[in-house]
């Protein structure tokens, strides 16, 4: 157990936060000191009261990958008179380091990125909170009808806490999506069926089908396009 | 066997004054007065039949036994590629342009064996009309300062021994014996070259850092992802000097400590591929690559990894996962890919031309080459002038020289009489640059200030039958294709980008569509995770910037000024000027256009599906495009 001070005064005992190798932040206008080595969302998430960073594709089993980018926040490493954006799941924390989570630019830039995956994904509950939360109300786009928002926890999952990668992230862009290899889980047979992909999704999006295997969301308007693709693709075996 | 290996060992240069007396021994082996007929072998040299000129050459040779006399060599691209196949006899520097395996026998009779000039095979500069009979004189190389594309077109790419006579692998004895790795950096440094791939960062630093990483693995790797549409400087460096690249990535490695080097070039440049296999089995060979380089002590290997295509790759990160065999996305590089890198190891990794500035930089010192270029950019820059422009090619000019200069004097100005619209630089996520900034000089920070960026060298020239609003559509869709779709601002905010522009070129567009692609903009700038998302919008925005009369024709009046956009176009005939000779009713497709010989033809505008057929063959501009 260690103390962190905030602003001088108010005291929080948290376990983490060795005396060894702790890191003066400010966080909000706020001073604080936490252990080294970690992300500054690792940092500001054990810490009640401090920052606001919202976030979809991390999760703290699985390591951080930095794709939804709602974490965003601004930092300064020279005191304060340069700001730049950065991912708070990835950023390390250091000596110094000045973390701005609230600012008027992160929340429009938060608030464009909800946009976006709001019309990608209309119905998915998670999102739309978000949506709230930050004022969006109805997307400027032309609405899909997906539930996956592409933040890989799922294969993430699959590799690092199952050890199978049963399934990844395939294509590239607009194209990407989570499947088995080739499409086919009886391809493969690496998936065991032990449902981390499902329980790990933050929308719901995967969910496990009556043969014991999880149901992978599907790209669903392009998804036809790149079947057309694969099929004029394939060369008959000779 | 044995006569093997003694040749090898022969071959093996084990000191840098072995190196020296190399160089003598093979230049006085060579007659440089003897005639040798130099074959352009670049890439768009052979997509214009070079290789069959070569052929041809070859096959005349043999036939008429001249073989003593004559020599032949194909070198990499000379950079005119817009008059390939180019030919130059040296020793005099006789130019051929457009040549033709049927020129080959009058060129061979002629000017070998005459010594006359086939006149009709030489260059006229469309300006003056002038007639230009060596290589030296033609005014696209004149203006020119080609210091590292400049022996090209001069040696053989295949044949080690070529770059060893002008002068190659000196920078490295140089470096090896006379310099330490401190020194080394310490005189790039001075020397202010920054990274030619795009991000001009400061090269000298970037080595001091990866120096200064803990770490008892490092890697050295080129960087010859090269994907820009209109853009292929690097592959025709790769392709035409190898050496020199190897000899910069050897020296880099020396300095920062690497054992370890990779050239990361996409699969889709046969050739380049070809040529760097080629040099490094023949530097291994002579010893410059390996173990114990010129008896120096220092060992270093390169590797060769072929890319599959993906634009994102030339970013570090994603190269690096890539080269570990893992896909190709980017990665946050919080902690710099010098100090974590190829598995989590310091690596270096440099662009193609980068690299080639090294043996420069080391062989004639940071003096020399600061005082080229500007305050922020020193030394050269090798740029592919391409699009709507009459000397289509590869240019290397100093930094600082004006875009007009560059589009004008160099690239000869726009083709058919047509007016200069603008330059799209750096790439697709680079700007586009209307007239009135002609006047800029350029380097790194001032094409930034225009909304712009240098980028790795592309330089498209449009005139002003370009729609910008359809320019910045389709470098749009190059991007949503090329999005490695891991962050949600590149993914999703250049698809709507993308639907947005589609729309604006179909006429339509809404009013507030402006608003959405700035706010956009911002979203992917501010967020996106790597440079691919955070420039990607740099088109859009600069047309809008310098063209937005046109984004509003278009959305608010339904009219394509420039006559690109179909939807947005309508063909019809002007009756006055109609001499009714049936051409355009016998081209159309569709049997749009009605009418009866010598009378005025009309086009039904239901039937039409505006492909411009009619408009190109009728003689009498009697066809109206609005």
């Amino acid at each position: 157990m260690a103390k962190v001070w905030i602003n001088g005064e108010t005291s929080v005992e948290v376990k983490h936060a060795e005396g060894v190798n702790a890191v003066h932040l400010t966080v909000d206008d706020k001073d604080i000191v936490v252990s080294g080595g970690q992300t500054i969302l690792q940092a500001v998430e054990r810490m009640p009261g401090i920052g606001n960073i919202p976030a979809l594709c991390y999760h703290p089993a699985v390591k951080p990958y930095g794709a939804c980018r709602i974490c965003t926040v601004e930092v300064s490493e020279d005191g304060g008179s340069k700001f730049k954006f950065v991912a708070a799941c990835l950023y390390p924390v250091k000596e110094g380091l000045i973390v701005k989570t609230q600012t008027e630019k992160i929340k429009k830039l938060r608030k464009g990125i909800i946009e976006l995956l709001l019309a990608r994904c209309p119905n998915v509950k998670r999102v739309q909170e978000l949506a709230k939360e930050y004022g969006v109300e109805k997307p400027r786009f032309v609405l899909g009808d997906q539930d996956c928002i592409l933040c890989g926890l799922c294969v993430r999952a699959c590799q690092e806490i199952i050890g199978k990668s049963a399934i990844s992230l395939v294509n590239r862009g607009i194209y990407k999506e989570v499947a088995a290899p080739f499409y086919a889980y009886e391809l493969s047979g690496d998936c065991i069926g032990c449902g981390d992909c499902a329980f790990v999704c933050p929308t719901g999006a995967i969910e496990m089908g009556p043969d014991g295997k999880p149901v992978l969301p599907k790209v669903k308007i392009p998804y036809a396009e790149i079947e057309a693709m694969m099929k004029k693709e394939t060369v008959p075996p000779s | 066997m044995v006569e093997q290996v003694r040749n090898l060992l022969e071959r093996r240069v084990e000191s840098p004054q072995e190196l020296e007396s190399r160089r003598q021994s093979i230049l006085a082996e060579r007659d440089s007065s003897q005639t040798c007929i130099s074959v352009c072998g670049g890439t768009a040299c052979r997509a214009s039949g070079a290789e069959a000129v070569v052929d041809a050459f070859i096959d005349t040779i043999e036939r008429r036994e001249l073989q003593v006399q004559v020599s032949l060599k194909e070198t990499g691209c000379h950079g005119f590629c817009e008059r390939g196949p180019l030919v130059v006899i040296e020793p005099k520097k006789v130019f051929y342009q457009r040549v033709q395996p049927e020129d080959v026998e009058e060129i061979i009779e002629e000017t070998i064996l005459g010594g006359r000039i086939v006149e009709r095979l030489l260059y006229v500069d469309p300006t003056t009309d002038k007639t230009i009979t060596y290589e030296p004189d033609v005014p696209f190389y004149q203006k020119q300062t080609r210091t590292i594309f400049g022996a090209n077109g001069q040696i053989d790419p295949t044949n080690i021994e070529d770059y060893i006579a002008a002068g190659g692998y000196s920078a490295l004895a140089k470096a090896l014996f006379q310099m330490s790795p401190d020194k080394i950096i310490e005189e790039v440094k001075k020397s202010g070259l920054r990274g030619r791939g795009g991000g001009g960062f400061a090269t000298g630093r970037k080595w001091q850092s990866c120096r200064e990483a803990k770490g008892d693995v490092k890697y050295v790797i080129c960087n010859a992802d090269e994907g820009d549409p209109g853009a292929y400087q690097d592959r025709s460096l790769l392709e035409g000097n190898p050496h020199s690249v190897l000899e910069g990535m050897i020296i880099g490695a020396y300095a920062i400590g690497s054992r370890r080097g990779y050239i990361y070039v996409r699969n889709e440049y046969p050739l380049a591929v070809e040529h760097a296999r080629i040099a490094i089995e023949q530097a291994m060979d002579y010893g410059l690559l390996g173990k114990n380089i010129l008896g120096s002590g220092f060992d270093f290997t390169v590797t060769i990894n072929k890319g599959g295509g993906a634009f994102v790759c030339g970013e570090s990160s994603a190269l690096m996962a890539s080269l570990e065999g893992k896909v190709g996305e980017p990665k946050a590089k919080y902690v710099h890919m010098s100090e974590k890198g190829l598995w989590d190891n310091p690596s270096l990794l440099n662009n193609v031309k980068t690299w080639a500035n090294v043996p420069l930089i080391i062989n004639k010192g940071a003096d020399w080459y600061a005082k080229i270029g500007t305050a922020g950019s020193k030394g050269t820059m090798i740029f592919s002038l391409v699009g709507n422009i009459v000397n289509t090619g590869l240019v290397e000019v100093p930094m600082g020289i004006t875009l007009r200069d560059m589009i004008f004097d160099i690239g000869g100005g726009i083709p058919d009489g047509k007016k200069f619209k603008a330059v799209q630089t750096g790439g697709p996520s680079g700007g586009c640059i209307p007239e009135k900034y002609l006047d800029t000089p350029v380097d790194f920070d001032e094409l930034t200030k225009l909304g712009s960026m240098m980028g790795s060298g592309g330089m498209i020239v449009m005139d002003e039958d370009t729609c910008m609003v359809d320019v910045a559509r389709y470098f749009i869709e190059f991007l949503k294709g090329e999005s490695c779709g891991k962050c949600t601002p590149c993914r999703e905010g250049i698809n709507r980008m993308s639907e947005i522009l589609s729309n604006i070129t179909q006429g339509k567009g809404k009013p507030e569509d402006l608003d959405t692609l700035q706010d956009l903009a911002g979203v992917l700038s501010a967020g996106a995770l790597c440079a691919l998302g955070q420039t990607a919008a740099n088109p859009v925005l600069s047309t809008i910037r310098y063209f937005k009369d046109e984004y509003l024709a278009h959305i608010n009046d339904k009219k394509c000024p420039a006559g690109v956009c179909r939807e947005l176009i309508q063909f019809s005939i002007d009756a006055d000027k109609c001499e009714g000779c049936l051409r355009c009713l016998r081209e159309c497709p569709t049997g749009a256009i009605s009418g009866q010989k010598r009378q005025a033809h009309t086009i039904n505008q239901d039937m039409c599906i505006k492909c411009g057929a009619c408009y190109d063959v009728c003689k009498f501009n009697a066809v109206l495009k609005r």
